[in-house]
């Protein structure tokens, strides 16, 4: 049957074939089937044939920007270390984006981790992508042997079972409350335009974990790590995490505990949030990745809340505007490091 | 469960730091003479030249450095180390009568009683890697009559960074054993060699009938000497190459120091050229 | 072999009998709760098709394991010279454990071999198996030399039939537990044949042809090394640690000293091969400091070089990494690509 994302599909296998064939692009980088019905796997084609199994669906999870500077480094020529770039242009990726993860791109080219010339975007409008573990739950416990995805529905079914439902109810969180589908940058545009979207009450959840007492919430945020395995999946799945040595692992000096630790699992789990502050364009890719479906979205999804309300910053949504906490301004709200001031009476405790 | 059950291989013999020599002018290198607090450990200690030990520094962690002394050197055990990361930095900071730990006598060691015996040695080092060869040299001293002739090639950045000066004086004034130290650069008041070590092993080097090499240095220098050696018939099962991989347990099961199959920690650190050629690059 | 058949009265008398001197452990799933977990023994369900998340390794492996204690105190007059902790602890039985995870206890003895910690572990837990009556898509036991009936590392194999379970006992430990049931509770010789057919019907795998660990073992180290395809798991993989934690079967460990007011521990916890700072000297030099040989690494590990040296996979085909990759790396495939190099 035809779909919107078959229809993608199509239009992504031609263009990135055209990419390589033309030679415009060295490689390019997508998705194709993978080998369970609820996963895709992102995958990087280097000859015009190898696009053929590209593939565009629900299923789409990983953000594609957090392979492009380590892609566009193994492009380039060897040089030892300072040696300075060959003359002339580098080889160009193209690459699949839809609205998070162009902005992400925006984020890498302004953090100086890649260049917008050598990258060839081809723009998708996102329908929003599934997440597999509501589709776990769906099932029951029951093994998930078989999915079909049409633009509004999807059919799941396994040895004994079938099962329909709207994608609506098996959206991942982040694509229910986004508002920004459309790729901020672009070389091409595939596909449909889906409208700028409004959401009703979109941090509606971190309101409710706001209006815990401390206590509940620090029980709340401890119950949701508890399975946390130390496997960082969800920095590895993070376009804004590429230190080259992350904190957690480094060892002289060594800042946090490496075994799981409650406290040091809170740690990572706390620092992580606080590196993609003014940062994060709520792509879900923590999340989809974990194998242990903790909810981490929801401490970075806390951080946007308050950049869009001390800053009014949406990180990523243009190459020209600054990312929130590498830029000053006179007027930037401070009641949170003058001492003794308080904001509307709620962030109290360290008067005398 | 009590130690006496059974010997816990990662309970490390309780020792103290019983003296401290600065090697070299960075003061980066130093040589500890470390004494296992009890006799009887110290007595029963025994191990090959090449074979290394984890030094543990409780609440720093543990370290493998080559056993620099020789199993012919009773009562103590001497480890030159380099400050390079928490627990080499730690150890630079303490002071005689410190308590440390050995763990060890681990890994392989040169086959100095099976191979080796009845040949022509040349040792070659660079840097701060002639520890191990170092004990391996005065353990072939201690028995010069298994081994043909000796041949030592040493070479460091300049005349301060080489390591045990006083013994390299000594060496060099012994007539069944050849000397050859060399520094990278002319310096004020040298009057040895000067070159890089493979140029001096190209000009030095004996033949390679009934020959074999212990090859211990950057990985620059041992793919830099091995041509000059290879252009006068030494063949790669003829040299020793020691390998300094990551270690964490010591004993073949922790995994961070495999290349390929083999476990630098257990199945080596000493491999010849061969064996190193058939692996996987990794080190 | 003694086969016993039992009825689920049994099987809750048992329980409760067990639980008077043993701490009983099964997996709990649910309510975002993933793992295993310290149960009563009424409170014992049947485990759920295929395998839980969490493997049994943390058990004989756990992380974090305390090596030694030391005190830090200087005035101490054995300040600074650690001795074992090693705490031998109440028995435990772990119950709903599937074949391939008592298997992996079986494969993670080979290295552990002379570990005192591990020994004690194994020799303090027991295993109360339920043989798989339906294998998950993801399953893969028999490629690696189990079998969704397999019993290898078990005291006691469960195997579900009409009316109650056929319990097959495996060690003297597992004749222990069954108490006085064990000689009033024999299986007829139907039940038994019901139990041979079951196993025989499991032997019928799909996956390759022979035997997986013996072709791997023969083929030419740098043949399988320098293989292509390995760059394609490099282009896809994130170098996380997921697959490495969730894996029965991979033991790489790392050690560290934690020191908290005068008081020291030296403790191993789970490393894993496809980190970067894994093998990163202190020099900085780092023999596999790209992710390709780092992916390659684990698969090599696990494939290739644990073959060489103990003969049998360092796998057991519990599809777990399969399941809970982010991007879809499939073991499976992998194998298929090493086996078709010639």
């Amino acid at each position: 049957m035809e779909t919107l994302f078959s229809q993608t599909t199509e239009a992504i296998r031609r263009e990135a074939k055209d990419l390589l064939e033309s030679g415009k692009v060295a490689a390019f980088l997508g998705f194709v089937k993978g080998s369970l019905p609820t996963v895709t796997r992102p995958f990087v084609a280097r000859t015009p044939e190898e696009t053929d199994k590209l593939v565009w669906n629900g299923l789409c999870v990983m953000n594609l920007a957090n392979y492009l500077p380590g892609l566009l480094k193994s492009l380039e020529p060897p040089r030892r270390p300072g040696e300075p770039p060959p003359e002339g242009p580098l080889p160009r990726v193209g690459v699949i984006a839809t609205g998070c993860w162009s902005r992400n791109m925006v984020i890498q080219i302004q953090e100086n981790q890649m260049d917008r010339e050598r990258l060839v975007i081809l723009g998708v409008d996102s329908h929003g992508m599934i997440d597999r573990r509501k589709l776990e739950v769906l099932a029951g416990g029951r093994e998930i042997q078989s999915l079909e995805e049409t633009d509004e529905r999807v059919i799941i079914s396994g040895r004994d079972f079938k099962m329909e439902t709207a994608r609506q109810e098996v959206l991942r969180d982040n694509c229910l409350t986004c508002v920004h589908p459309s790729p901020v940058i672009l070389d091409k545009k595939i596909g449909p335009t889906v409208p700028e979207r409004r959401v009703h009450e979109p941090f509606a959840r971190i309101e409710e974990i706001e209006r815990m007492d401390a206590g509940s919430r620090w029980a709340w945020f401890q119950e949701e790590i508890a399975t946390c395995i130390r496997c960082y999946a969800c920095r590895n799945a993070c376009p804004l995490c590429y230190c080259p040595t992350c904190f957690v692992d480094d060892s002289h000096p060594q800042w946090v505990g490496k075994s799981i630790d409650k406290t040091d699992t809170a740690t990572f789990h706390i620092l992580r949030a606080y590196h993609c502050a003014g940062r994060c364009t709520d792509c879900g890719a923590c999340e989809s990745a974990c194998p242990m479906g903790i909810k981490m979205r929801l401490f970075t999804r806390k951080l946007q809340k308050d950049c869009l309300e001390l800053f009014a910053s949406e990180p990523g949504l243009d190459l020209n505007s600054p990312l929130p906490l590498t830029t000053y301004q006179p007027e930037d709200p401070d009641t949170f490091i003058i001492a003794g001031s308080k904001k509307q009476g709620t962030q109290g405790g360290s008067e005398k | 469960m009590k130690n006496t059950d059974q010997k816990n291989p990662y309970l490390p013999y309780p020792g103290r730091i019983d003296a401290i020599t600065i090697e070299t002018e960075d003061q980066n290198l130093k040589t500890y003479r470390i004494i296992l607090e009890k006799p009887e450990d110290m007595a029963s200690w025994n191990h090959i030249p090449g074979q290394f030990a984890m030094l543990s520094l409780a609440g720093k962690g543990e370290i493998p450095i080559g056993i620099a002394s020789s199993p012919t050197e009773k009562g103590h055990l001497l480890f030159t180390v380099n400050r390079a990361g928490v627990v080499t930095t730690a150890l630079h900071k303490m002071d005689v009568g410190a308590r440390i730990g050995i763990r060890g006598p681990l890994g392989n060691g040169f086959p100095v009683d099976e191979g080796l015996k009845g040949k022509n040695i040349v040792i070659i080092a660079g840097g701060f890697a002639f520890t191990t060869l170092r004990a391996t040299l005065i353990y072939m001293l201690a028995h010069r009559q298994d081994y043909g002739k000796i041949t030592v090639i040493y070479g460091a950045r300049t005349p301060g960074m080489l390591l045990y000066k006083e013994e390299l004086k000594a060496w060099s004034q012994r007539d069944d054993m050849e000397m050859f130290v060399t520094i990278d650069q002319d310096a004020p008041g040298w009057d040895g060699l000067v070159g890089f070590v493979p140029t001096i092993a190209g000009q030095v080097a004996p033949s390679p009938e009934n020959s074999a090499a212990l090859i211990c240095g950057p990985p620059i220098m041992i793919k830099f000497t091995m041509p000059p050696l290879e252009k006068i018939g030494w063949t790669d099962d003829q040299v020793y190459l020691s390998l300094e991989n990551r270690m964490k347990c010591g004993l073949g099961v922790c995994g961070h120091c495999n290349v390929g199959p083999v476990y630098v920690c257990k199945d080596g650190p000493v491999f010849t050229r061969a064996e190193v050629q058939k692996l996987p690059v990794e080190f | 072999m003694k086969i016993l058949k039992l009825d689920n009265s049994d099987l809750k008398t048992l329980l409760t009998r067990w639980n008077e001197t043993r701490d009983l452990f099964s997996p709990v799933e649910g309510n975002g709760k993933v793992g295993w977990q310290r149960i009563e023994p009424l409170a014992f369900n049947e485990p759920a098709e295929g395998v839980p998340r969490a493997s049994i390794k943390v058990f004989f492996f756990p992380q974090p394991e305390t090596l030694l204690e030391y005190s830090t105190r200087s005035g101490d007059r054995d300040a600074y010279v650690p001795r074992p902790a090693m705490g031998k602890g109440r028995e435990r039985i772990i119950l709903g454990v599937r074949p391939c995870d008592a298997r992996s206890v079986m494969l993670n003895s080979l290295p552990f071999a002379n570990d005192p910690y591990f020994k004690v572990r194994k020799d303090t837990t027991l295993i109360v198996g339920f043989t798989c009556e339906r294998p998950c898509s993801t399953c893969f036991c028999s490629w690696t030399g189990g079998s969704p009936m397999g019993t290898e590392g078990m005291d006691i194999a469960m195997t579900k039939i009409e009316g109650g379970y056929l319990a097959a006992v495996l060690s003297e430990k597992g004749k222990e537990l069954l108490g006085h049931l064990h000689d009033t509770k024999e299986a007829s010789p139907e039940e038994r044949k019901q139990l041979e057919a079951l196993r025989k019907q499991a032997q019928k795998g799909t996956g390759p042809a022979g035997s997986p660990a013996e072709i791997l073992r023969k083929k030419a180290l740098m043949d399988l090394y320098n293989a292509t395809f390995w760059q394609k798991l490099a282009d896809s993989c994130i170098n996380c640690g997921a697959c490495t934690f969730l894996c029965p079967t991979c033991y790489c460990f790392d050690i560290q000293d934690e020191t908290v007011k005068g008081k020291g521990r030296r403790i191993r916890y789970w490393d894993s091969c496809m980190f970067p700072l894994f093998t990163q000297h202190a020099s900085g030099h780092n023999p596999r400091g790209q992710k390709i040989q780092r992916v390659r690494n684990r698969f090599m590990h696990k494939l290739k070089y644990f073959p060489e040296r103990f003969g049998p996979l360092s796998c057991v085909g519990c599809g777990r990494c399969i399941r809970e990759c982010p991007v879809n790396i499939d073991i499976r495939e992998v194998m298929r690509d090493l086996l078709s190099i010639q």
